[in-house]
């Protein structure tokens, strides 16, 4: 066991898949020799050299297109696009493209190709880097979309992401990356892809929360605690495809739900966890399901992002107005 | 100030093996082909041209679906994709089922390509290649991605992959000739240059005199060729796979071409934006024609021979489409199935749910 901040365990797991899998392939802007902008990278191009570590030309679409390309090859692509809010420029080859590969083949080819990005606001970022952008691939059918918040699952989850044969967006929450330091082990393990994981156990109200909103959603319960209020937390983990399961076992339990999402209220999980719930346990609810996500504009300016984010206390309020519904 | 404009465009005069007439104007470049590689050949062009007539009819019949006809272009897909080996892999676009159904791919499953079955799309084991490609230059920077994995493994074998000339204003077009090129990845990309793009001529696509030279942004070889006259196209392709294999790096090869048909089969009209003078000036350009020209002169090509390939066509298309006929329908559960390799949960629930509806 190490004691490792989430962008260590990311590295770690990068490493053991390079290791383990020769024709697992690290390519992206500045990943190489310069170790990736968040040093995700670090050292890999040293180690396993630069015919399975390497830079590319600055171009988004370029970058997810080889990807295809080399997976036709026998390849395992794990390409990464420096910041989310620029996957717009590689949209096709992502969702028109790699998606489709498998059913467009009638099953005879597959995109086992993960793609790593960081997003996430609270860090002070310029424009385009923040976006929660994670609602648009996972309404692409094909893909999955897996979205850790700590050192421990970060590693897990990116190798099971490595190792499916299909295609995985990760996403990595910038705020999350040194945050904090877990313990991680050293050797290789998995976190099973669609499974949530039930962070604190509550009777009272249900918060489903992914990314950053999960730190938020145990502030709150920790603070909902002193007033007597038994949340549970649900860390879905993996936002495409949904821990149905989990979710419709804790409501059952508790009948009041909130989600939490850091994206704004039209965009994110958020709609499709309620509209699961409401088809699934509406017999069970006491409340109606509801929702803390940003306000439906362009992600703040930098000086806005604490006045426009969604923090513990919009998650309170939330759980206030269910318990007392 | 040295404006260098013109001097660029100098550098991509149009190659050319066989004029109008069938004469070798250009000896020494003349490809080294047998007699029988020649009748090959001029057996698959004219096989092919058979092919576009009676998918345009079929489709008319509403026995085929998206078509998008190839008359004219014989020279150009087949040139090219006689130059390749069995193990070089084809990226095609929409119109090139030809290069698809000459590396392998059995006729039937061409049809049920157009018809929108899935089976279509599986390509039998050995053919390497991907089925047609809509979205235009999503081929292309796979082809490169196809080609450095090529590389990365030591294969000797090439990435091919085809765009239209309206296709060379995309952003992928460029991508994919650039990573290419960075990557000195074994790759040929090839412009079909049929001088309209739908009903855009080509001089609304960009100010560029050639598209070859659009070589030069990736700073790859570029050729411009007859594509009219399949021993040039042969030739630029044969050399441009030699190149790749060898570890130069990729080729840019726009190939002068028609089509004589419209666009697609849905609806296209090219009375509408092309004249009537265009096209017969272009049939003078006829591959077919000019090809069979030459083979005759040869003594290696006759009228009885060609009725035979025509009638040999014309029985395998038919076989096909009843072969086609035969396969079964598709059922949502398939196409469930098809989508993972291990279903998620919401799938495997919509799994039960249409195989509950299939069983009735």
């Amino acid at each position: 066991m190490a004691q490792m901040t989430m962008i260590q365990a990311i590295t770690d797991a990068l490493r053991t898949e390079l290791k383990n899998d020769e024709n697992v392939l690290v390519f992206g802007e500045d990943v190489g020799q310069n170790g990736g902008v968040f040093r995700a990278t670090e050292g890999l191009q040293q180690e396993f050299g630069e015919d399975r570590v390497f830079d590319t030309p600055l171009a988004e679409s370029g970058i997810a297109g080889i990807a295809v390309g080399l997976a036709t090859q026998g390849f395992r692509p794990v390409p990464e696009i420096q910041f989310f809010g620029f996957i717009y420029e590689a949209m096709d080859a992502v969702n028109g493209q790699m998606a489709r590969l498998r059913y467009r083949t009638g099953n005879t080819m597959n995109a086992p190709i993960t793609i790593r990005s960081p997003f996430g606001g609270g860090v002070h970022t310029p424009e385009l880097h923040a976006d929660s952008l994670e609602g648009l691939i996972a309404q692409q059918p094909g893909m999955k979309v897996v979205i850790p918040s700590n050192p421990y699952d970060a590693k897990g989850l990116l190798i099971s992401s490595i190792r499916d044969n299909d295609p995985v967006v990760y996403l990595e929450h910038m705020k999350l990356y040194r945050s904090f330091r877990e313990e991680v082990p050293e050797e290789a393990y998995t976190i099973e892809l669609g499974k949530a994981n039930v962070k604190r156990e509550g009777t009272d109200v249900t918060l489903v929360a992914y990314g950053a909103m999960v730190q938020a959603s145990m502030k709150a319960a920790e603070e909902l605690e002193k007033e007597g209020i038994q949340a549970e937390v649900i860390d879905l983990r993996t936002v495409m495809p949904l821990d149905i399961e989990t979710i419709i076992k804790s409501v059952e339990k508790t009948n009041r739900v909130v989600v939490v999402q850091e994206a704004q209220r039209q965009a994110g999980m958020a709609a499709q966890i309620v509209t699961e719930i409401q088809e699934r346990a509406i017999l069970h609810l006491e409340a109606p399901v509801l929702r803390v996500a940003a306000p439906d504009t362009v992600y703040a300016f930098t000086q806005a992002e604490e006045v426009w984010l969604p923090n513990y206390n919009d998650i309170i309020e939330k759980v206030n107005k269910v318990i007392n519904f | 100030m040295k404006r260098t404009l013109e001097n660029i465009e100098s550098q991509f005069e149009t190659f050319q093996v066989l004029n109008e007439e069938g004469e070798i104007v250009n000896e020494e470049l003349m490809p080294e082909l047998s007699d029988d590689e020649l009748k090959e050949l001029m057996t698959r062009m004219v096989y092919t041209r058979i092919l576009d007539q009676r998918s345009i009819a079929l489709n008319r019949q509403g026995r085929l679906g998206f078509y998008a006809p190839t008359a004219g272009q014989e020279a150009s897909q087949l040139g090219t994709q006689f130059a390749l080996e069995k193990e070089d892999f084809i990226l095609p676009a929409y119109r090139d089922v030809p290069q698809l159904i000459w590396h392998g791919l059995p006729l039937y499953q061409a049809f049920l390509f157009s018809r929108g079955h899935y089976h279509g799309n599986q390509m039998p084991e050995g053919v390497n290649a991907l089925s047609p490609q809509i979205i235009i230059g999503a081929q292309y920077t796979q082809a490169a991605g196809v080609a450095m994995g090529m590389k990365k493994r030591g294969k000797k074998s090439v990435a091919i992959t085809y765009t239209g000339d309206g296709g060379t204003s995309q952003g992928d077009f460029y991508e994919g000739i650039n990573f290419a090129g960075a990557y000195k990845a074994p790759a040929i990309f090839v412009v079909q240059n049929n001088r309209f793009a739908i009903s855009v001529p080509v001089e609304k696509q960009t100010a560029a005199q050639t598209l070859a030279q659009k070589a030069v942004a990736a700073g790859i070889e570029g050729i411009q060729v007859d594509g009219m006259d399949v021993l040039a196209v042969y030739a630029a392709t044969k050399d441009a796979r030699e190149r790749a294999v060898n570890g130069e790096g990729p080729t840019l090869i726009e190939t002068l071409t028609y089509r004589y048909g419209p666009h697609t089969m849905a609806g296209d009209d090219p009375t509408r934006y092309r004249t009537e003078d265009l096209d017969s000036e272009w049939e003078k350009k006829d591959p077919i024609v000019r090809f069979r020209k030459f083979l005759e002169n040869k003594g290696l090509w006759s009228e009885e021979q060609e009725n035979e390939v025509i009638e040999k066509a014309k029985e395998e298309i038919k076989a096909a489409i009843k072969k086609a006929d035969g396969q079964p329908k598709q059922k949502v559960s398939e196409l469930i199935e098809n989508m993972y390799e291990v279903l998620p949960a919401h799938l495997e629930e919509q799994l039960e749910e249409y195989k509950a509806k299939e069983s009735k």
